[in-house]
C-alpha cells in the first residue's frame, strides 16, 4: 500500500520536475528542478531495495554533478535568452517521426521472459550494500578499475580544458596590469 | 508495483529527455536533457534487476552513473572553451562546417 502511494507521488513529482527542466527558459530554474528531480529519482531506488544506488544517486548527482554545473554556469552569460526558433521544421518533423517509430518498435518487441537465470542473485540475509560490494569486487572488478581510470582521465581532461589561463589571479594584479592583459586578449 | 509500471515511468522520463534534446538550442539544456535520459535508463535497469532478483542491473546503473559524471566533467570543460571562443552557448554557433 505504502509502496503504491510512494510510487505515484514520486513519479508525479519527478515527471513534473523534469518537464520544468526541459521547458523553462531560465537556466537557474532548470538547474534547481533538475537537482530536485534527481533526488526524487533516488526515492525509486529506495523503493526497489537498491539502497546503495539510491545513496550514490544523491551523492553523485546532487552533490557532484549539480555543483559542477553551478560552477560551470558562472562562466557563461546564462541568463541571456537564446533564440529557440527552429529554422528547418521539416527536418525536425522527420527526425521526430523516425525516433517515435523506433521507440514504438522497441516497446512492442516481445519481451522474452523465459529462461532468465540470475547470474548474481540477491542474497536476502546480507544487506544491499554488502551484496553490491561482493558482486562489484568479484565479477565486475576489471570494469570497476577501468571506470576508475576513466574518471581520473575525465578529471584531468576537465582541469586542462577549463583551466587554461587560470594561473593568473586577477585579484592580486593592479588595474593597469589587468587592462594590459585584456588588451592582449583582444588582439 | 509491477515491473510494467516502472518501465512505463522510465520510458516517460526518457521521452521527456528526448524532447529536450530535440527542442532546445541552449547547449547547457542539452546536457541537462542527457542527464534526464541517463537517469531514466537507470530506473529501468534497477526495476528489471528487482524483478529477477539479480544484481547485474544495479551494476549497470552504477557504471552509468560513473559515465554520466565523467561526461559532465569533459563536456563542461569543452563548453567553457567554446564559450570563451564564441561568447555564445547557442547550438547553432556549432554549425561551422555548414556548406
Amino acid at each position: 500500500m505504502y509502496e503504491i502511494i510512494a510510487f505515484y507521488l514520486f513519479s508525479f513529482l519527478t515527471v513534473a520536475m523534469f518537464a520544468i527542466t526541459v521547458t523553462t527558459n531560465n537556466v537557474l530554474y532548470a538547474l534547481s528542478s533538475l537537482a530536485a528531480g534527481m533526488i526524487f529519482i533516488s526515492a525509486f531506488f529506495f523503493i526497489l531495495d537498491a539502497d546503495f544506488l539510491g545513496v550514490v544517486q544523491i551523492v553523485v548527482y546532487t552533490g557532484a554533478v549539480m555543483a559542477l554545473y553551478a560552477f560551470g554556469m558562472m562562466f557563461f552569460d546564462s541568463l541571456s535568452s537564446i533564440d529557440e526558433k527552429i529554422s528547418n521544421p521539416r527536418l525536425v518533423f522527420a527526425l521526430s517521426g523516425l525516433i517515435a517509430l523506433c521507440i514504438v518498435l522497441i516497446f512492442s518487441f516481445p519481451l522474452i521472459d523465459v529462461g532468465v537465470v540470475a547470474h548474481a542473485p540477491v542474497n536476502p540475509t546480507w544487506g544491499n550494500t554488502q551484496d553490491v560490494g561482493i558482486v562489484l569486487f568479484t565479477k565486475y572488478l576489471v570494469a570497476f578499475e577501468v571506470a576508475a581510470v576513466m574518471l581520473l582521465v575525465a578529471m584531468i581532461g576537465g582541469i586542462i580544458l577549463a583551466g587554461k589561463k587560470m594561473d593568473i589571479s586577477y585579484s592580486s594584479l593592479s588595474e593597469e596590469e589587468i587592462a594590459s592583459l585584456e588588451k592582449k586578449d583582444e588582439k | 508495483m509491477t515491473l510494467n509500471a516502472y518501465l512505463i515511468l522510465s520510458a516517460l522520463l526518457f521521452c521527456i529527455g528526448l524532447f529536450g534534446v530535440i527542442r532546445r538550442k541552449n547547449l547547457l539544456m542539452l546536457f541537462f536533457s542527457t542527464e534526464i535520459m541517463l537517469n531514466a535508463c537507470n530506473i529501468g535497469f534497477v526495476a528489471v534487476s528487482r524483478h529477477y532478483g539479480d544484481l547485474n542491473g544495479q551494476m549497470f546503473s552504477f557504471f552509468i552513473v560513473a559515465i554520466a559524471a565523467s561526461e559532465v566533467a569533459i563536456g563542461l570543460g569543452l563548453l567553457i572553451l567554446w564559450f570563451k571562443k564564441k561568447n555564445s552557448i547557442d547550438l547553432d554557433s556549432l554549425a561551422k562546417m555548414k556548406g
